[in-house]
């Protein structure tokens, strides 16, 4: 095995980073890929809490990068899904506490033990950015379609170019296909065009996100939820299938079937 | 029911045409690292360069950012006034 490193990141904060590493992670054991995940946001964890494995943390990435732990007894295995391992961030450190080339060093060493790797970068563009991308095969872009959000993904975008990491990769995250219709939130195609990136996933807004990230469950576990297809879509992808984007509006049913009708 | 007059007269644009609108500027200034103004003050340079040997139009003169993919342009259009003939005879 030789683990592939994805980064995921975004810029602006409360765009999805976390939950769309939870889910993408999850995707790949749920598919009997060994994957690790890393929540690199230090000094403010999450990636546990979205896994639901916040009850079973000793040691963390810290621990492992000052060398007061080896790296198996940092990672937590998920018992629902036991090809899916997490190395938490430490709660109470900073950013400083962890370097670029510390992040290259357990890349490495992980490696030959996984099949995939993925990091969960915190917001911003400063220390914890950098430490994500430095080991990264592939980096994945996520944004929301408002304006903040696009501009600073297009930021991103610029630095990752320019660390010869690109091409990024972009998920447009919480899409409200109805509100797109009506002209009132910036389609796809705007964001394609702006950008000027590969698409490689697109999620729909969905209450199955927060009610399974209530419950600690990723979402793609949850087998009726549109938000959780698209991100299985997504790992797919990323494994090197071709899988078309999927319909985001509803067309099932009366209303679906009406609204289709009257929109053609 | 503002809101369903509004949509009758159709007073504005759509707002993701608006938020389009918005990121296309905002970006273009972003990757260039050429505030707005800057090229307002360009603009001016512009012009007093080129009134020293050309008759232009200062009003006409559009100098604009642009892009292509994600690569930036600076694009100037400076229309000539038109050559003032005198006649003959």
């Amino acid at each position: 095995m030789t683990a592939k490193v994805i980064t995921v990141t975004s810029g602006k904060g409360g765009v999805g980073k976390t939950t769309a590493t939870a889910n993408l992670s999850a995707a790949m054991a749920d598919s009997g890929k060994k994957v690790v995940c890393i929540d690199a946001d230090i000094g403010l964890r999450n990636l546990d809490v979205a896994l639901g494995l916040e009850n079973r943390i000793v040691y963390d990435l810290v621990d492992v990068v000052e060398g007061r732990c080896r790296i198996r007894q940092a990672m937590i295995r998920d018992k629902r899904l036991p090809e899916l391992f997490l190395i938490p961030a430490a709660q109470t450190r900073d950013k400083s506490a962890v370097s670029p080339s510390d992040m290259i060093k357990l890349c490495d060493e992980l490696r030959a033990d996984f099949d995939w790797i993925f990091i969960d970068s915190p917001a911003g563009i400063e220390r914890g950015f950098r430490n994500s991308v430095a080991p990264a095969d592939h980096i994945i872009v996520i944004t929301n379609p408002e304006v903040a959000a696009v501009r600073d993904a297009d930021r991103i975008i610029g630095l990752i170019e320019a660390e010869e990491k690109g091409p990024a990769l972009l998920i447009i995250n919480r899409i409200k296909p109805g509100m797109v219709r009506r002209g009132e939130m910036l389609s796809v195609e705007d964001i394609l065009e702006l950008l000027a990136v590969e698409l490689i996933g697109m999620v729909p807004d969905d209450e199955t996100v927060m009610i399974n990230t209530n419950r600690g469950i990723p979402v793609i576990l949850d087998g009726k939820s549109k938000a959780g297809q698209a991100f299985r879509n997504v790992a797919l992808r990323l494994s090197g299938t071709q899988v078309p984007f999927m319909e985001l509006e509803d067309q099932r049913g009366f209303i679906g079937r009406l609204k289709r009708i009257i929109r053609n | 029911m503002a809101n369903f007059l509004d949509r009758l007269i159709n007073r504005q644009p759509k707002s993701a045409v608006q938020a389009k609108e918005r990121l296309k500027f905002v970006l273009i200034h972003d990757r260039s690292e050429i505030p707005p103004g800057v090229i307002d003050l360009l603009k001016d340079e512009i012009i007093e360069v080129i009134s020293r040997r050309i008759d232009i139009d200062p009003d006409a003169v559009r100098i604009e950012m642009s892009q292509e993919g994600r690569q930036q342009r600076l694009i100037a259009d400076i229309p000539l006034r038109p050559v003032k003939r005198r006649k003959i005879g």
